[in-house]
Formats: C-alpha cells, structure tokens, sequence
C-alpha cells in the first residue's frame, strides 16, 4: 500500500476532534532514544546506519499498536510523499531528506509516527487532536516501554537517555502543541505573550513561515530543557501554560469583539471576499485568509460551516496536496491558480459573513448632524 | 616569549582584550602580526584572532591530556564544534568535563530525573535499598543487637548478590 492511500483522506483527517481544538490544533510528545553501542544516525556510516535501521525497525514493527502499521524505508518515498508526510506533520523536514538507512512506522490511526535514524536512532512520536498531551505522553510512555524490551537503549544513570544533541539529553522528550492565536495577534498581544512564556523555560514559534513570521497566526509551544526535570513535571507545565493561552485567546476574541467589532469584521469580511472569489492565490496569503475564516467560524459569523472545512483547505492548499492531483510537475504560479479555482469552488457554498447589525453609537455617527 | 601563531619567531607584539569577561592574552612576531593584519586599526581580524585563540585554549584546558577523540567512534572535540552533534553515546563519557558547563547552561540541571529502562530502574531501586540496610545495619551494631545485624547482613548479602546478577544479565 503506498502513502497515499494509507493515509486519512483530506476531510477525514480534519473531522478529528479534542478538546479544545478552538484553539489547540494538536497535541504532540517525542521520545528520542538511542541504540548503546552504535555510532547516532549523524556521524554513523550507511552501512552501520543500515545496521541500526535493520534493529530498530522490526522491534518497532511487532509492536501491538503497530499491527496495520506503515512501514517504509526512506528510499523507497518519493519526494512527493515525503513532503506530504511533511505537510500532515508526522515527519520532520529534516527527516523527508532522508533516504537508505533511515525509516518510518506510523501506526493505522496517525496517532503514532517512529521515525527511524533521524537526528536520533529513534524518534518516537504520540499525536492527539486538541488539548490531549497527559494523554499523548501515556500513550508514547507505553510504547518506549515496550520497545526498552526489545532493545539495547544507551543510558547513564546520571545524564539520562543518551542522545546526538545535548538539547534533548536525560528525558528525550519534546511536549508540544500547536496553536491558532489570531486575536492575540490582531490585538498585538503575541509578542508580550511570547516573551512571557519564554521566561517559564518554553519556546513558542510560528509553525509556517521563517524567523518570527508566523503564518497562519499558527504557534507552536514546547519545552526546551529536558534534563534534570521529571517527564510529567514538563508535562504538567506546559498543560498549566497551554490553559492560560487558551484563556488569553478567548478574552481577546471577546474583548476584539467588544471594542473593535469593524476591525474584526473587516477583516474576517476581505478574508472571505479573497478567498471566494480570488483568481491566483499563493500558498502564504491562503494560510493567512484561512486563519481568519476559522476565526469567523468561531465567532458565529458562518453559520452552518463547520471548523473542519477550513482545516481541510489548510491541508489541501499545500504544494505537495495540491501538487498530487496532477501527474506534471507544477510551477508555483500554475499552483496559485489551482489553488483559488479550488477555493472558490468549495466556498460558493458558503455565504457571506453574518455580521452583528450595526450598534446604537455607530448608527447615531450616520444621523445628519444638526 | 615565542610567537602563539607560528612558535617558531620570538614574540614581539603584545596583545590583551576582554572576550566574555576574560582577559586573553596573545603574543605574535612580526610577522604573523602583519600576516594576521594586527598591525591594521581598521581590520576585524584582532578580534577574530582573539576569539579564536580563546576558544581553542578553553577547549585544550577542559579537556583532559593528549587529543581528545572519542575511542569507540573516533568523534573529536573539533567535530562537535562544527556540527553542535556528538558520534555516539560514549562521547558523552569522553567529552563529559567539556560538557559540563554547557549541560548546565542548556538544562534545569545536570543529573537525570525521570523515565529510566526496567533494567537501571532495578537496579537503582536495590542500591537504594542497599544503602538503607548499611544505615540499619551500623545502628544495630552500634547498639550492641547482633541478632539483628545478623539478619540485616544476610539481608545486605542476598541484595548485593541480585544486583551482580541484574549486571552479569
Ligand atoms: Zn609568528
Ligand atoms: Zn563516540
């Protein structure tokens, strides 16, 4: 079976729902572990790497949870299908340019992705929908567990699981969850937030674009430190923080809404307008329209359509989804038509924007003064 | 004095700055001094220089004797310096005093808490377990109860003996 049909289909994938998902697209908990005795995936050479590969992948492979797995060996992906994996954030960007020597199992549900000699012999991943990481660092717990028995994992009493980089010596593990902040950046609160929540030892990224842009007002939240500290102190702390961002966020939409009603309207309005009618789109101002589309969806002022729909088109605007429906290589601007005939097409059936009716003080302002 | 570049010419040319609240020290002859544009005001090469020659003296100072290398991967001090990468999990062992400062700069601390194979975690458990029998075991002895300590000996024993068996297997 080829990736393609493995994986969940597009609207699938974007119906899966958790708690909070408002606001918290996913929740993510990363293992890294190494073999004891064999040189890390970066420094090794292929045939060792080959070696580690050939140990690792079919202790991964017999696992329970593994059953309906798929398992690939990096070389036999093409570019395409890395890039999807990419897109669908199962697989790092350094792992898709991989190849011989390196690999991939990920379980029938999406919700558990090994990456095999990436940074790391193993690095093991558990993927929830919404505000699920407790959850998620349970269910990777389990997994390494079960894997410690089938193989020979390097550790030190006193540094911990040993791995490439110091960054993610002791624990391994990487908490991690994605956000949608599109009030706290319309309301110019994000980078206060950001520097507050740095200060509690976390980082907080934009997921899409480069250095501080965030695309998509999408944020990522992790820990950085992972020595010297318990798995479920990390957890518990990033959990407390993840709560007060969700109420942030809320108390900006409500108080957007209660003090810059036209700002928001206006907004969310152009976004729809862009998107529903627009004739060439590029894949950075559709995740920014997208953004705001799912902000009014919240906000109530799309009745009848559902959240998932944007999710999908978030999904489905991407090069590689977009690039997979055609058999010749797309340019960039061939892709920034595709993709608006493609937005305009699913949005006919949306209607415009409900927007509360003008307030008591901004229908005075249209009264002739006397 | 010779010369840090070339160790061969006499040091003529005296230099000190502050790097990162150290003051370093270099001595040049002539004619390094001019090939590394010391002499020019202007260059940017002065603090280059210095910062280069600091960082290699910190590197030789905290690593132990003889070129550091990593014996199971051949992974050197140098290579981590370029990739930020170690080779293996023994270079953690090899390069463990040059770590040291950059682990704590970098974490909550520097002794693991948390998850540990089944394995270690038994054997972390009956170290603990034994050292709470030597405390019994002195107190006892100490208060002169040496049917008890006598217990507590074969106690001691049958521990020691399960964690060389958890270590042989
Ligand atoms: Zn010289
Ligand atoms: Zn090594």
């Amino acid at each position: 079976m080829n990736i393609h049909e493995f994986l969940a289909s597009p609207p699938e994938a974007s119906k899966r729902t958790g708690p909070h998902d408002r606001i918290v697209l996913s929740s993510r908990v990363r293992l890294a572990r190494n073999l004891r005795g064999m040189s890390f995936p970066g420094w090794a050479k292929k045939p060792e790497r080959i070696k580690a590969l050939e140990t690792v992948r079919p202790a991964v492979e017999s696992l329970e949870q593994m059953s309906e797995a798929f398992s690939e060996s990096m070389d036999n992906l093409t570019a395409l299908d890395k890039q999807i994996l990419v897109e669908r954030h199962l697989i790092s960007r350094e792992h898709a340019a991989k190849n011989a020597g390196s690999g991939l199992v990920l379980n029938r549900e999406e919700s558990l992705c090994v990456m095999i000699n990436e940074e790391d012999h193993l690095r093991m991943q558990s993927l929830r929908p919404g505000l699920q990481i407790k959850e998620a660092w349970q269910a990777i717990d389990q997994i390494d567990s079960l894997v410690e028995k089938k193989l020979d994992y390097a550790f030190s009493p006193t540094l911990g699981y040993l791995t490439a980089c110091p960054t993610n010596l002791g624990t391994g593990i990487r908490v991690s969850a994605m956000l949608h902040l599109p009030a706290l950046v319309i309301s110019e609160q994000i980078n206060q937030i950001i520097q507050a929540v740095n200060k509690l030892g976390l980082a907080v990224r934009g997921l899409y674009g480069e250095g501080t842009e965030a695309l998509g007002n999408v944020f990522q939240v992790s820990n950085q430190m992972t020595l010297g500290e318990l798995e479920t102190d990390i957890v518990e702390r990033l959990n407390k923080v993840l709560a007060q961002l969700i109420e942030h966020e809320e108390n900006g939409r409500a108080s957007l809404l209660e003090n810059k009603p036209k700002v928001v309207f206006n907004q969310i309005g152009r976004a729809y307008g862009i998107l529903a009618n627009a004739h060439s789109i590029s894949s950075k101002e559709t995740m920014n329209l997208l953004s705001l589309f799912r902000l009014g969806i919240d906000l109530g002022l799309f009745p009848g359509t559902a959240r998932s729909l944007v999710d999908e088109l978030f999904l489905i605007t991407q090069p590689a989804h977009l690039q997979r429906n055609y058999s010749e290589k797309l340019s960039a601007d061939e892709r920034d038509l595709l993709r608006s005939d493609m937005l305009r097409e699913r949005l006919r059936s949306v209607s415009r924007p409900h927007t509360v009716p003008a307030t008591p003080t901004s229908s005075k302002l249209d009264k002739p003064t006397e | 004095m010779l010369c840090d570049i070339c160790k061969q010419n006499v040091a003529t040319v005296h230099l000190t700055q502050m790097v990162e609240g150290k003051t370093k020290k270099v001595d040049l002859c002539e004619a390094c001094s001019k090939e590394k544009g010391v002499d020019d005001p202007t260059g940017f090469s002065l603090a280059d220089l210095l910062l280069g020659l600091g960082a290699a003296q910190e590197v030789e100072q905290s690593l132990p004797s003889g070129e550091a290398k990593c014996s199971r991967c051949g992974f050197t001090h140098s290579d981590f310096k370029k990739t930020g990468r170690l080779g293996c999990a023994e270079c953690y062992t090899t390069f463990a005093e040059g770590l040291e400062g950059l682990l704590k700069n970098m974490h909550k601390g520097t002794k693991h808490l948390g998850k540990a194979p089944a394995a270690f975690r038994q054997t972390l458990d009956l170290s603990d377990k034994l050292q709470s029998l030597q405390v019994r075991l002195d107190k006892a002895v100490s208060d002169e109860q040496f049917e008890s300590a006598a217990q507590i000996r074969d106690e001691i024993n049958s521990v020691k003996n399960q964690i060389t068996e958890l270590a042989s297997g």
